[in-house]
């Protein structure tokens, strides 16, 4: 039976050939027992495997654009009043809708660590500070990058610092766009 | 709870940072092995008696495998029986434990099979770090710096601030759980260790270092729950489960309240106000303290009538993925009041009694945390560890730590070292990154049901 040639279709004589792209020539005996192939040494290869995603941030896409012009916005309940620096249009504490509100732009260094390894992703920025900033009138934390402070220096007396935003000029359309540094009296 | 639910046998494969000679399935196969081999009736019938199992694994990107939960199924040669995969990140064993437990309370099933596991070691250390650090908010928090020990280092900082704990306290945890696990065949790491080793040991994360913070495993565990009249035909010395709780917080730990503490029984609102706490009170749970931890206490602890946790219950096998976690972990059971637990933790009373730790120790033994040596010793292959803590609890309230130990190689002397001294009541104790879940189940060996001879 004649198989029409489609270019992207395979013959069986182009499977055989297909160049060899893992190992060459990986042994086996011709001669074996159960036990010799179950003593056998385990096979390893290594693959790639990377994604594109299309992310989005859904309703709480404005807090990127507030950011991306320089001011911090977070989310206020209505109802009992619970205030979020990172949003949440319903409101984790009573469940009700909540509206958007600004946020001030100083606060202070609630916690933070210095990450000396981190993810792959950001292995090579370390040594980085992360930190948790305390604003005025929010009942919840803001995570963030802290810059300004020696990493190699870590200290309990950082904690209760103040602390003021500042923003990338060119967005990423990440929450680091903003960041924060010591305040100055 | 419609009826009573008893653990009669477990099994765990050896933690180690990387099994290449097996895909999961097989890893799992050892820790079905090992569950089955130990009861009154022969292998080939209780397989054929199970009525249906639960699977948990935590992460699909370790394996690049979805569906791994069916893969080890069939398998184990349990098709076509009932399954269900369970997960929620690092409680993810946890979780499993309590759904098996609840299909036989509800008396959906009499007996059935719960099996973890997880292979960390496809992917390098860093990248592994990226997985595990995607069970944070992508949109806000991974994108900060994403990276556990990360979080985890920042509730600590806070925990320093708020409560006057030290760095030594954190150290005196990684000494006793690497010291425990020299006791431990199935450890993955073990050691005698000294505050200034844990203290130079490279920074990870300020103020964690290597020492203070579980690594990557490979692994599997099993465990098997039945009611009560099968329990009983299976072993003679079958573990009680007699109470179990969950908690959740927010996923962002940022977003974590500041409001009340959440009582236990034997604790009072003015407990948590003065002037030792930051602004007059204590602010709750903030980032220093596990709300859902809390909560899963608060249910199991009314289930299994517990009163006074430190007086009812003999010893704990609790989430140490970070020494920090395990000095938090016990204020959330009510060892000790919210804020004691370094100053608890150094006094001794978490170690075991009668091994020298190389550290002077007044209250050593009170309740021990930790006897296997924890996740920092024994590894943390996520969708196993929930129930690895299961089987080490269950072996310790059977009497059965030296057998089972001997079995895995090691010598009869070292083996017994840490089976307690006729415990009637342990807690396990599992937890979700930051703590955003939480499990809490007691096993209590039965009053009519003696100890094994030691």
């Amino acid at each position: 039976m004649a198989i029409k040639k489609d270019p992207n279709a395979k013959l069986p004589e182009d499977w055989r050939n297909m160049p060899g792209t893992v190992v060459f020539n990986l042994p086996f005996p011709k001669e074996w027992e159960d036990d010799d192939l179950k003593g056998m040494q385990p096979i390893i290869i290594r693959f790639d495997y990377s994604i594109s995603y299309h992310h989005s941030y859904g309703q709480d896409s404005p807090w990127f654009a507030a950011i991306a012009n320089g001011e911090l916005i977070g989310t206020k309940c209505p109802e009992c009043g619970f205030t979020t620096a990172n949003p949440k249009l319903a409101c984790q504490e009573c469940g009700a809708e909540t509206k958007w509100v600004k946020l001030p732009k100083e606060g202070k260094l609630h916690s933070f660590t210095v990450c000396y390894f981190g993810a792959e992703k950001f292995l090579d920025e370390t040594p980085y500070i992360l930190g948790l900033i305390e604003l005025e009138g929010v009942d919840t934390l803001l995570l963030t990058r802290i810059l300004g402070l020696d990493p190699n220096e870590p200290s309990l007396d950082w904690i209760g610092m103040k602390m003021k935003a500042k923003f990338r000029k060119l967005s990423q359309l990440n929450p680091t766009d903003v960041y924060f540094v010591p305040a100055e009296d | 709870m419609v009826r009573k639910v008893y653990m009669v046998s477990g099994g765990v494969s050896k933690f180690t940072k990387a099994r290449k000679d097996k895909t999961f399935q097989a890893i799992v196969k050892e820790a079905y092995d090992y569950t089955v081999s130990n009861l009154k009736i022969p292998r080939k019938e209780i397989h054929q008696r199970i009525e249906a199992t639960t699977a948990s694994y935590f992460s699909d990107h370790f394996t690049r495998q979805l569906m791994a939960g069916i893969m080890v199924q069939d398998y184990l040669g349990l098709i076509p029986k009932p399954s269900k995969r369970i997960e929620g990140g690092g409680a993810t064993g946890g979780l499993n434990f309590q759904t098996a437990y609840e299909s036989i309370a509800s008396e959906r099933f009499g007996l059935v099979l719960a099996y973890g596991f997880e292979t960390m070691s496809h992917v390098n250390t860093w990248k592994g770090n990226e997985f595990i650090a995607l069970a944070s908010d992508v949109s806000f928090d991974y994108p900060v710096g994403g990276f556990y020990s990360g979080y985890y280092a920042q509730m600590c900082v806070r925990h320093m601030y708020e409560f006057g704990t030290t760095v030594e306290q954190l150290a005196y945890v990684s000494i006793k759980n690497h010291r425990n696990a020299m006791f431990n065949p199935y450890a993955q790491k073990s050691g005698r260790l000294t505050v200034q080793d844990v203290r130079k040991a490279q920074m990870v994360a300020w103020p964690l270092t290597r020492l203070d913070i579980c690594v990557m495993s490979d692994g599997a565990a099993a465990v098997l729950l039945a009611d009560e009249d099968t329990a009983f035909e299976l072993t003679d010395t079958p573990i009680e489960i007699t109470g179990v709780g969950t908690g959740t917080d927010a996923m962002r730990m940022a977003d974590r309240p500041h409001k009340d503490v959440l009582l236990l029984p034997h604790e009072k609102t003015e407990d948590y106000i003065g002037e030792r706490f930051v602004g007059g009170k204590l602010n709750y749970p903030g980032i220093h303290s596990f709300r859902a931890g809390r909560m899963a206490a608060i249910e199991a602890y009314k289930n299994a009538k517990i009163t006074d946790p430190l007086k009812q219950i003999d010893f704990a096998e609790v989430h140490d993925a970070y020494t920090s976690s395990e000095l938090q972990t016990i204020e959330d059971l009510g060892f000790c009041k919210y804020g004691e637990s370094g100053k608890f933790t150094e006094e001794g009373n978490t170690f075991m009694p009668g091994i020298d730790y190389g550290l002077d120790l007044p209250k050593q033994g009170t309740i021990p945390v930790n006897p296997s040596g924890g996740l920092i010793a024994c590894g943390h292959p996520v969708g196993a560890t929930g129930l690895m803590q299961a089987v080490f609890a269950f072996w310790q309230l059977q009497g059965t730590i030296k057998k089972h130990f001997v079995a895995a190689g090691m010598s009869e002397e070292k083996a017994s070292v840490l089976q307690l001294n006729n415990p009637k009541r342990g807690l396990i104790h599992s937890h979700a990154g930051t703590g955003t879940y939480v499990t809490v189940s007691i096993l209590e060996r039965p009053k009519d049901v003696e100890i094994v001879d030691q």
